[in-house]
C-alpha cells in the first residue's frame, strides 16, 4: 500500500505542477532568480577568495643578513624557520652573490649604480631569507622570533635588519581590509542566502494559499496529512529541480560573457574556466539548493492549512 | 447512530452559535435541518465533522465521543461521512473521474477499486459522460452531482448536505433533492440543512427547526415552520 500511495502522490504532484502551468512558471522564475544568488555567491566566493590569496602571495618578509654570516648558520637559521607552524614553506634563500646578480639585472639600464657597484671592488650585499606567512596576521610573530634571534650562540651578529618593521603598517591594514572582506562576504552571503529563500518561501506561501479550500475539502473526504502534503512536496521539489537546471544553463553565457573580465579585473580568476572545471560540484548544490527549497517550503506552508 | 448531548459553541467574541442542543438520528433516517442564515445549522455540520470543537457538551458517533478522537482516528471517522457543500468545493484541477478517485485513494482503496467504482457512482448520479471533464467545464448542478458522487463513492454511513441547493435552480435542486432520497432509499443515514420551504415539504420526513443556536422544533412530518 506505501508503494501505491508513493505512485499516487508522485502522480498527483506530477500533474499538480503541469495544470497550475502559469503559477508553476511564476514560482520556477522566482526560485531561478533564488538559485541564481546562490550560484552568484559561489562565484564571488571563488573570485574573493582567489583575491586574497594572491594578495596574501604578495606580502612577505625578507630578512637581511650580516655580509660575514656564513652560509652554514643561515641555511640551519632556514631550516628552524620552516619548522615554525606560521611560517608557509618553502623559505626562500637567497646567497650575497645570487642577490648581487639580482640587483645588477634589476639595474641594467642604470650605468651610474653599475658603475658605482664595480668602483666598490666587493659585493656590499649580504644574503638574504624570504619568508612568507600562513596568514598575513602572522608576520608579527615570525618577526618576534627573528628579532630574538638576532645574534648567534657566540654572541656575533647574524641578522643585519628585517624588513617587517618597515612594512608592518601596510601589513596590518592589508591583514585588516582581507580579515573584514572575508567577514563581510560572510555576513552578506548569509544575507542574500536568507532574503532568496524567503522570497522563494513567500510565492510558495501564495501558492498554496490558493489551494487552502482545496486542502480542507482533503482533510474533509479524510484523507492523511501526509497523503495532502505529498503532492505539494513533490511539485515544490519540481519546482526547484526544473529552476536548478534554467540556472545552470543561464550561468554558461554569462559566465562566458563575464569571463576575461573577470579574469582581467580579479588577479587571473576566469569564472567561465571556474565554472566548468567545477560544473559538478556546482550542479550539485544549485539542484540540491533547489529541490530542498522548493520541497521544504511547500512542506511548511501546507502545514498551516492542515489544522481542520 | 448520531447524538448531540447538551452540545453548546460559544465563540472567543462570546457570540453563541449553539446552545444546550440535543438530538439523535436514528441508522437510516433522513433529516432535515432549517432554519433562518445565523440558527446555528453550519456550526452543527462542522461539529458533526469534527471541524470545530463543542465549547460544551459530546457528540457521539455510533457510541464513540467524536471529539476525544485522536487525528488518525479523525481521518478514520471523516470516511464514514460523506460530505457536500453549496459551494461543491470540487478538487479544481482535477477532473470529474480524479475528483471522486481521490476520495478513495484516501480511503485506501485499490486501483481496481477505483476504476470499478467510479463509473458506477458517476452513473448513479447520471453524469457518467462528463467524466474526464473539470469542474470549470460543468454547470453548478453537474458540480454538485460530482461533490455527491465523491461524498457516497466510499459507502459511508451519513451522508451530511450542507445547503446542497443553495446556488441552484429549481430544476437541478428537484434533481439533487431526487439523488439524495435515492441514497437514503439505499440505506444511508442522510443529513440535510436548507431554508428552502419546497424542498422540505416536497420531502415529508423528520425536520429539525433552528433558531438562534437552539433547536425549538422536532418534527416527524416534515413541516417548514419558522
Amino acid at each position: 500500500m506505501m508503494w501505491i500511495n508513493i505512485k499516487r502522490i508522485a502522480r498527483s504532484g506530477f500533474y499538480g505542477f503541469w495544470r497550475n502551468g502559469f503559477v508553476s512558471l511564476s514560482s520556477i522564475l522566482v526560485m531561478v532568480v533564488t538559485l541564481f544568488v546562490i550560484g552568484s555567491i559561489i562565484f564571488s566566493g571563488a573570485i574573493l577568495r582567489g583575491t586574497m590569496e594572491q594578495i596574501k602571495s604578495k606580502v612577505d618578509i625578507n630578512v637581511y643578513f650580516v655580509k660575514d654570516a656564513s652560509e652554514d648558520d643561515i641555511l640551519s637559521f632556514k631550516t628552524n624557520l620552516e619548522k615554525l607552524p606560521e611560517v608557509a614553506p618553502p623559505v626562500v634563500y637567497v646567497s650575497a652573490d645570487d642577490a648581487l646578480a639580482n640587483f645588477r639585472t634589476l639595474h641594467q639600464n642604470d650605468q651610474f649604480t653599475l658603475q658605482a657597484l664595480d668602483e666598490l671592488g666587493n659585493n656590499p650585499l649580504g644574503a638574504t631569507l624570504n619568508i612568507k606567512a600562513k596568514d598575513p596576521s602572522q608576520y608579527a610573530s615570525i618577526a618576534d622570533y627573528l628579532k630574538s634571534k638576532t645574534t648567534l650562540s657566540d654572541g656575533s651578529n647574524l641578522i643585519d635588519k628585517v624588513n617587517y618593521y618597515q612594512n608592518k603598517d601596510s601589513i596590518d591594514r592589508l591583514t585588516r581590509i582581507i580579515d573584514s572582506a572575508d567577514n563581510l562576504g560572510l555576513i552578506l552571503t548569509i544575507f542574500l542566502i536568507i532574503v532568496s529563500i524567503l522570497i522563494t518561501f513567500n510565492t510558495i506561501r501564495l501558492v498554496i494559499y490558493m489551494s487552502r479550500d482545496e486542502i480542507s475539502v482533503m482533510k474533509l473526504v479524510g484523507a492523511s496529512n501526509g497523503y495532502i502534503r505529498g503532492p505539494f512536496f513533490v511539485a515544490g521539489a519540481l519546482y526547484g529541480f526544473i529552476s536548478a537546471i534554467i540556472t545552470l544553463v543561464l550561468f554558461y553565457p554569462v559566465t562566458l560573457w563575464l569571463g576575461k573580465t573577470t579574469a582581467n579585473f580579479f588577479v587571473g580568476l576566469n569564472v567561465f574556466s571556474y565554472y566548468i572545471s567545477n560544473f559538478g560540484q556546482i550542479f550539485l548544490i544549485i539542484v540540491f539548493s533547489g529541490i530542498a527549497i522548493g520541497s521544504i517550503s511547500s512542506y511548511l506552508a501546507v502545514r498551516k492549512y492542515l489544522k481542520v | 447512530m448520531i447524538h448531540f448531548d447538551k452540545v453548546s459553541k460559544i465563540y472567543p467574541d462570546s457570540s453563541i452559535a449553539l446552545e444546550d442542543v440535543t438530538f439523535s438520528i436514528a441508522p437510516k433516517e433522513f433529516v432535515s435541518v432549517v432554519g433562518h442564515s445565523g440558527a446555528g445549522k453550519t456550526t452543527l455540520v462542522k461539529m458533526l465533522l469534527a471541524e470545530e470543537k463543542p465549547s460544551d457538551g459530546k457528540i457521539f458517533f455510533e457510541s464513540t465521543d467524536i471529539h476525544s478522537l485522536s487525528k488518525e482516528k479523525i481521518n478514520d471517522f471523516r470516511r464514514k461521512i460523506g460530505v457536500v457543500f453549496q459551494d461543491f468545493r470540487l478538487l479544481l484541477h482535477k477532473n470529474v473521474y480524479e475528483n471522486i478517485a481521490f476520495a478513495m485513494e484516501a480511503a485506501g482503496r485499490t486501483d481496481e477499486e477505483i476504476e470499478a467504482d467510479v463509473p458506477h457512482v458517476l452513473d448513479l448520479v447520471d453524469l457518467g459522460k462528463k467524466i474526464w471533464n473539470f469542474p470549470g467545464e460543468l454547470s453548478g448542478g453537474e458540480k454538485q452531482r460530482v461533490a455527491i458522487a465523491r461524498a457516497i463513492v466510499n459507502q459511508p454511513d451519513v451522508l451530511v448536505a450542507d445547503e446542497p441547493t443553495g446556488q441552484l435552480d429549481p430544476l437541478n435542486t428537484y434533481d439533487i433533492v431526487q439523488i439524495l432520497k435515492k441514497i437514503n432509499d439505499l440505506g444511508t443515514t442522510v443529513i440535510l440543512t436548507t431554508h428552502n420551504k419546497g424542498v422540505i415539504d416536497s420531502l415529508g420526513k423528520r425536520v429539525l427547526t433552528m433558531e438562534n443556536g437552539r433547536i425549538i422544533r422536532d418534527d416527524k412530518d416534515g413541516k417548514y415552520v419558522i
